[in-house]
């Protein structure tokens, strides 16, 4: 209980006292939050040895200090680190663009009825995705090889007697597929996130450039999207480590070895059977290297996005 | 009250208040976020009085149709469809049978153990996680919130484990976990408590001399659930400290004046303001929750037998490793039903609020 009686020094020795409690605190919720990070760090540059023989947070000691582990898990991992960056990004991009289509259309030009088509969409964020994974492989797998199949069969089949059969899935193509599915699921919370933005844009600057006759695609052009561009940056950053984070829709829809992701390579190098933990802990580090990356720089932009604010 | 007032603003307080300036002449409310839904019927209001609705709706729909006809179809297409498959007997193999359509596959889900025990864990799960996250977040934000230094490093260290993938972050945790090496079991070593910890927690079969945290089924979930706090309470961290600068400082100085403790003044007077906040986050938590199955499947590796099923695993490796595909589907929709009672009367109430 404070009291203004009180002697002000006391007061402030008291004050100080609570500081140093408070820094305490926070620096032992450091600890808490990177203690996995750091011991992941020390044991991949410890060799198989020296990792049973150390504490987990030591660093290795001099004869004890490899380069090894992370050589294997850079080489078994490299393909994979690929293969996510060439499915991330453009999913990545298409969802992103998309959102921010479907957000101008549903914010700046307002018709009755338009929230309910946001409901509609923004419930997307929060279906699990395994209400959806048997339907997604059946048509990945069955339905749309089935369909291009039929239509090439009726434009094409004049000329090879009807014999045309679609090309076997490559991994390439899987990873397409995946690629657009990403992108398909990114929409709803890139709606979400470009709508907050667009609703705090002013209507007047809007307005006069319709009275001047502007239409609605140059507005969004001419105005709109040159002021989403921090918002841009805020979505494709978070949608980014969603994409490249993912491991359940990469497990079903990709399963050519060559074309696995690095999530995939990941949970593989994990679930061997022999654990070298020296291994898989700098595969861990590797895996997670292009999104830490990306939050070291874009730590701000990555927050606004987990925080589905503008 | 010095401290507060000098509070620094978040990037994305400034970004708010800076395009707010239309609204100028309405004062932030800073209960419910009264005034983003005052602004938005405002404009509603002056686009529809300057143009033809018909027309708006036609003109805008070239924007958002394509991709809500898109998003659609993977959402609530693939979710219909499920829908059927669970009412089929697929097992994967060639052309699913839609003339006979039952609900086999629920009688079956009603008889299996394995499908009640996911439940409990689920729920488990769900209910453990979102409070300790919602706690430990919100004791964080307040701490981060009290006009500390560094408050950028503590805040971007905090939530660093958001930005790591559940594989890696299951990775990582399967070594801290390790029994023969692992953190836990070193540190518990350092202080002698191995062996009370294994008298504690040890199931009655087994006999062991390390603690086996993620084999045991004592110790499987709470492991699990301990991870996943340690990955997410930096997201309800964020969540709470947007609430709390959204607060205006003259209710800390009313609370000051009234001669109200520190302690006193967050119970009473702020932390009752952070209602909204709670709700979203709370969601939000639920959501990650019910979507564990990167965590748990990667986790789990090759280490099978302890009890750490929840109905997202369990929907995986029924479809996609026994190839059930329809009784798979049939505990998706359980999982989807389950989803919708959480996001269900959110979404509803924020529609009811304005603020979509």
């Amino acid at each position: 209980m404070s009291t203004e009686s009180r002697d002000p020094i006391a007061k402030l020795r008291e004050m100080e006292t609570s500081r140093i409690g408070l820094y305490a605190v926070l620096l032992f919720g450091l600890v808490f939050y990177l203690f996995p990070v750091e011991t992941a760090v020390m044991t991949m540059f410890k060799t198989q040895d020296a990792f049973i023989r150390t504490v987990p947070f030591a660093p290795p000691n001099a004869d004890g200090f490899t380069l090894e582990a992370l050589m294997t898990a850079w080489n078994t991992l490299r393909p994979g680190l690929i293969n996510s960056m060439f499915m991330a990004i453009p999913a990545t991009l298409l969802s992103a663009l998309l959102g921010s289509l479907t957000a101008y259309g549903l914010t700046t030009l307002s018709w009755r009825g338009q929230v309910g088509v946001v409901v509609f969409i923004i419930a997307g964020i929060f279906i699990p995705y395994q209400a959806v994974l048997v339907p997604l492989a059946q048509f990945w797998y069955q339905i749309l090889p089935d369909l291009l199949n039929g239509f090439v069969n009726t434009v094409f089949g004049f000329i090879t007697g009807g014999n045309w059969t679609y090309p076997s899935r490559n991994g390439y193509l899987q990873l397409l597929q995946l690629s657009v599915t990403h992108a398909a699921y990114g929409i709803p919370i890139c709606t979400l996130l470009f709508r907050s933005y667009y609703q705090s844009i002013s209507d007047e600057m809007i307005e006069a450039a319709r009275l001047d006759g502007a239409t609605a695609f140059s507005i969004y052009k001419n105005i709109i999207l040159p002021l989403s561009l921090p918002m841009f940056a805020v979505t494709l950053i978070y949608q980014f480590t969603q994409v490249y984070n993912d491991l359940l829709f990469a497990l079903v829809l990709v399963n050519d070895p060559a074309s696995q992701v690095a999530t995939q390579r990941l949970a593989a190098l994990t679930g061997g059977v022999v654990q070298s933990f020296n291994t898989t802990m700098a595969g861990a580090i590797v895996a997670a290297l292009p999104t830490l990356l990306v939050y070291i720089f874009f730590g701000e932009q990555f927050a606004k996005g987990v925080a589905g604010e503008t | 009250m010095r401290e507060i007032l000098k509070r620094l603003k978040t990037a994305g307080d400034t970004l708010r208040s800076a395009v707010r300036r239309d609204a100028s002449d309405e004062q932030p409310v800073a209960t419910d976020g009264g005034t983003e839904t005052a602004v938005g019927n405002r404009r509603r209001d002056t686009l529809r009085n300057s143009l033809p609705v018909e027309w708006e709706l036609l003109e805008s729909s070239p924007f958002w149709l394509p991709p809500v006809l898109l998003a659609g179809f993977f959402v609530y297409g693939a979710i219909l469809w499920n829908a059927v498959l669970s009412l089929t007997d697929f097992q994967g193999l060639g052309e699913p049978d839609y003339s006979s359509l039952d609900f086999s596959m629920y009688a079956q889900m009603a008889s299996d153990g394995a499908f009640w025990q996911a439940t409990q864990n689920t729920l488990v799960l769900l209910v453990v996680f979102t409070i300790f996250c919602l706690a430990l977040g919100l004791l964080v934000a307040i701490l981060i919130d009290q006009n500390i230094r560094f408050e950028n490093t503590f805040r971007t260290i905090y939530l660093l484990p958001m930005a790591l993938s559940f594989v890696v972050t299951a990775t990582m945790w399967s070594w801290v976990y390790n029994a023969r090496s692992g953190v836990f079991n070193q540190l518990l070593r350092v202080f002698n408590l191995e062996g009370l910890v294994i008298t504690l927690l040890k199931p009655a079969a087994v006999n062991a001399d390390v603690v086996q945290w993620l084999s045991w089924n004592t110790t499987a979930l709470a492991a699990v659930i301990f991870a996943l706090i340690w990955q997410f309470s930096g997201y309800a961290m964020v969540v709470f400290l947007a609430g709390l600068r959204a607060i205006p400082t003259e209710h800390y100085e009313a609370a000051r004046v009234d001669g109200a403790s520190t302690v006193r003044m967050y119970m009473r007077v702020i932390i009752p303001q952070l209602r909204a906040s709670a709700v979203s986050a709370s969601v939000v938590l639920m959501v990650f929750a019910l979507k564990a199955f990167d965590f748990i499947y990667s986790l789990r590796g090759s280490q099978p037998g302890a009890n750490m099923d929840i109905l997202a695993t369990m929907m995986y490796r029924v479809a996609f490793d026994s190839l059930q595909w329809a009784y798979g589907s049939a505990i998706a929709i359980v999982l989807f039903l389950l989803a919708l009672l959480v996001i269900g009367p959110y979404l509803y109430s924020e529609y009811r609020r304005g603020e979509l």
